[in-house]
């Protein structure tokens, strides 16, 4: 444990030194730049996808499965609303009633 | 005032922003058994919100170390893009203001510094009001962790009460804001995808490929959505 913290500790120090302590005469590469935009949408759908589609690791789309309207419900709210903490408590007030309702 | 303080207030609307996210931080991850040495290490150490929500899936998950650092590099890469922007008001700065400046940088922070000095570079005030924008986002998380932490460990079994949705919902609301640029919607789809069916890979892998195959995927489709707006505006003038 200690090992991963400190592993992340030195990864994120030395990006954000990168060019302010190190970076005279370094360049950003244009592709990288664009690259990095699309980080963290992917990121975060890699994590989601297999949540809400797979809870218990089989695909399962029934309505037995909560995590899907749960997540559509965030999904939907903050899409149309785009406040990201109405959007999380709406998720999971349809998340916490699809389970206490639904078998 | 100040400029200190000054860089304190203007980044105030951050700090509310960023507090309901340390508190679910804290309270997720004494949710998912994470030491509370850690987790409150994470917040003072790493200090970089996304990474640490995706350490916690990631330690909770069993993955290992070097999944959870080439991770992080992906994840927290960004701010290289702000350390290199930021560099040429950090020039003139003293070097160890430099290395303290650059352990504070995050994405709210730069927002908030890079407009000042863009529009009113003074250098030393300069220096203050991004030192005051830094430590009020910093002072912020740990108090905001420490909160999560605390309603963690007083509510009894917060696992069984499906708090791993919690995050599951905020990083769907995350994701869903950004979906209306067609690229990143590309992006979305094909990591999406990937990690469905790499979902049983070792080590948590599934995540790292499906990241790469999302960032390549939205780079090639703005690419192409670029070139496509190119041509029809060739022919509309031809």
């Amino acid at each position: 444990m200690w090992l991963i913290l400190a592993g992340m500790v030195g990864v994120t120090y030395g990006i954000r030194l990168s060019f302010l302590v190190f970076g005279h005469g370094i360049t950003f590469p244009h592709w990288l730049e664009r690259a990095l935009r699309y980080v963290p949408a992917s990121v975060l759908t890699a994590l989601v996808v297999p949540i809400a589609l797979a809870p218990q690791g089989g695909i399962d789309l029934s309505w037995h499965n909560p995590y899907l309207p749960g997540t559509v419900t965030a999904m939907v709210v903050a899409w149309w609303s785009r406040q990201t903490l109405a959007a999380i408590l709406c998720g999971f007030a349809v998340y916490g009633l699809w389970r206490w309702l639904v078998p | 005032m100040r400029p200190f303080f000054a860089g304190a207030r203007d980044t105030f609307p951050m700090l509310v922003g960023a507090a309901p996210f340390g508190v679910i931080f804290g309270t997720l991850a004494i949710g998912a058994g994470l030491p509370v040495w850690l987790t409150l290490g994470l917040s003072a150490f790493v200090f970089a919100g996304s990474s640490q929500f995706v350490a916690v899936s990631l330690i909770s998950g069993g993955a290992a170390a070097p999944v959870i650092w080439l991770t992080t590099l992906v994840v927290n890469l960004r701010h290289a893009l702000y350390s290199a922007t930021l560099l040429p008001y950090a020039r003139p700065l003293p070097e160890r203001w430099r290395w303290a400046l650059a352990f504070w940088l995050t994405d709210e922070t730069f927002a908030v510094v890079e407009n000042q000095l863009r529009h009113h570079n003074h250098g030393r005030d300069g220096a203050h009001y991004w030192m005051g924008s830094s430590l009020a986002m910093y002072g912020n998380w740990q108090l905001w962790t420490v909160v999560g932490v605390w309603v963690g460990q007083s509510v009894p079994g917060l696992a069984t009460l499906g708090l791993d949705f919690a995050m599951v919902a905020t990083f769907a609301a995350i994701v869903a804001l950004q979906l209306r640029e067609r690229p990143v919607l590309c992006a979305a789809l094909a990591a999406g995808t990937v990690a469905l069916l790499a979902r049983d890979l070792p080590y948590k892998l599934g995540l790292m490929l499906a990241t790469m195959t999302g960032v390549s995927t939205g780079w090639v489709a703005e690419a192409w959505h670029n070139r496509g707006k190119a041509s029809s505006e060739g022919q509309g003038s031809a």
